[in-house]
């Protein structure tokens, strides 16, 4: 296996990476100019964040593999983010949904990583909690005043909701990389932050007058490289100018 | 901006070898956020340290005396960062000091709270409001929202208008023109406005 903190820092920084990537598609296209500048401006901290945790990566692997090696000259297979930050913007409501579920785990998440034994992972992880906690706020209101809103954007919320479900669970689940790295003292065990975040997403669904799902997902395998679909065409964005001009430089 | 301005072309810099941390604090206080141009980089407090280096702790080949200035970064993603740290640089070559080093340091994370009073007052006067209260946003960054009970518009603070003062204020959007600004509007003089976030 490889290092465990190698492959860890590159799913911290593939989640972030591949959600600014998403929300960023945004960028001109949002419901009301006020909304587009929030997802942009989000999807600028998370690429900021990206880039600090995938140069610890880089730094960790010690192949002298920089931020802007690891962010464009990987393949699909060789990254290690959640399916859900890769699944498809959808509607407004579905980018809404998708980046709440997310925002509240990043929280817990990124708590528990403040307090790491690894001093560079606490440092970076606190910078991005305060980042993270404006996020938080801005979905969470967002999704009570789509939930809690007209009939039409309360069954359109409920209907993102219940599609994005399945891909919560993997969030949770414990395998090699996430052992070897809460042994450590590295980073919080996955299992310990469902507790938590699912309080969180509780309080919040019951103010936007959602019904929360009753079963289980069952979608899993972002964390070790097994993809959606999504991801190829996403990276196929991403990766272009890089791929088609080696070591073009802005 | 250019270093080789041609007035500093006329005076070629000398070098002023182990200026006080006041003269250098003075010098980059001097140099402005490109983003908010009347706040400059000490009043925002984002230099963290200044340390003239000679001597054994200089890297093989380097000249003495080299100044590091330490800065920490606003935002993750704010893409003011690597501008800021060129025009540091610039500002200390045209005082002579032709060796500068900008490194950044993360930790302690950069909060509002560390803006002087001057540079609130500058915002002010520029139209921007100030932040409101201390961020007291944990440092630690252990601390979760309770995202279930800071939702409404009663739970924010007012922010005064930087306009006229009123406090009869609201909120636009959370995001505004720039990653640390929210947009506000006046209910009184109807002025739109930027607040610089607590954070």
């Amino acid at each position: 296996m490889t290092d465990p903190k190698f492959e860890y820092l590159l799913r911290l920084g593939d989640n972030a990476l591949v959600l600014s990537q998403q929300l960023g598609a945004w960028c001109g296209h949002g419901p009301a100019l006020e909304e587009d500048l929030a997802l942009t401006n989000v999807a600028l901290d998370l690429l900021g964040q990206a880039r600090m945790w995938l140069s610890y990566a880089g730094e960790v692997e010690g192949q002298g593999r920089d931020e802007d090696a690891l962010a464009y000259l990987r393949d699909g297979g060789a990254f290690r983010n959640l399916l859900l930050v890769e699944l498809p913007n959808g509607h407004y409501g579905d980018t809404v949904m998708r980046q709440f579920l997310f925002d509240a785990w990043h929280q817990h998440l990124l708590a528990g990583l403040g307090q790491s034994k690894d001093p560079r992972i606490a440092e970076i992880a606190q910078k991005a909690a305060k980042e993270v906690r404006y996020h938080v706020q801005r979905s969470a209101g967002l999704v009570i005043a789509l939930g809690d809103g007209t009939e039409l954007s309360h069954a359109r919320m409920q209907a993102s909701l219940e599609q994005l479900w399945p891909y919560t669970q993997e969030w949770f689940e414990s395998d090699p990389v996430d052992a070897a790295c809460a042994d450590q003292g590295l980073a919080p065990a996955a299992p310990t932050l469902a507790a938590p975040w699912r309080a969180s997403v509780e309080a919040v669904l019951a103010r936007a007058t959602l019904q929360m799902p009753t079963y289980v997902g069952h979608q899993r395998g972002g964390r070790q490289g097994v993809h959606t679909e999504h991801l190829g065409h996403l990276l196929a964005e991403l990766q272009f100018v890089q791929r088609a001009y080696p070591g073009a430089q802005w | 901006m250019n270093s080789a301005l041609p007035s500093r072309a006329a005076h070629p810099p000398s070098v002023a070898v182990r200026a006080s941390q006041e003269q250098l604090m003075g010098w980059l206080d001097q140099v402005m956020d490109p983003e908010v141009p009347v706040v400059s980089v000490v009043g925002l407090g984002i230099v963290r340290e200044i340390r003239w280096h000679d001597g054994e702790d200089l890297p093989p080949g380097a000249k003495a005396p080299r100044l590091q200035v330490v800065v920490t970064p606003t935002y993750s993603g704010c893409p003011a960062t690597e501008v800021i740290a060129r025009s540091i640089r610039e500002a200390l070559q045209s005082h002579g000091i032709p060796d500068v080093e900008v490194t950044t340091r993360l930790s302690p994370a950069w909060t509002t709270d560390w803006m002087s009073p001057q540079a609130r007052e500058a915002l002010r006067a520029y139209s921007i409001a100030p932040p409101v209260g201390s961020a007291h946003a944990g440092i630690d960054g252990s601390q979760v929202v309770d995202i279930a009970g800071l939702l409404g518009a009663a739970d924010r603070p007012a922010v005064p208008c930087p306009l006229c003062g009123s406090r009869r204020t609201r909120l636009l959007s959370q995001f505004g023109s720039t990653a640390c600004k929210a947009l506000y509007q006046c209910n009184s003089c109807l002025e739109p406005f930027d607040y610089f976030k607590p954070h």
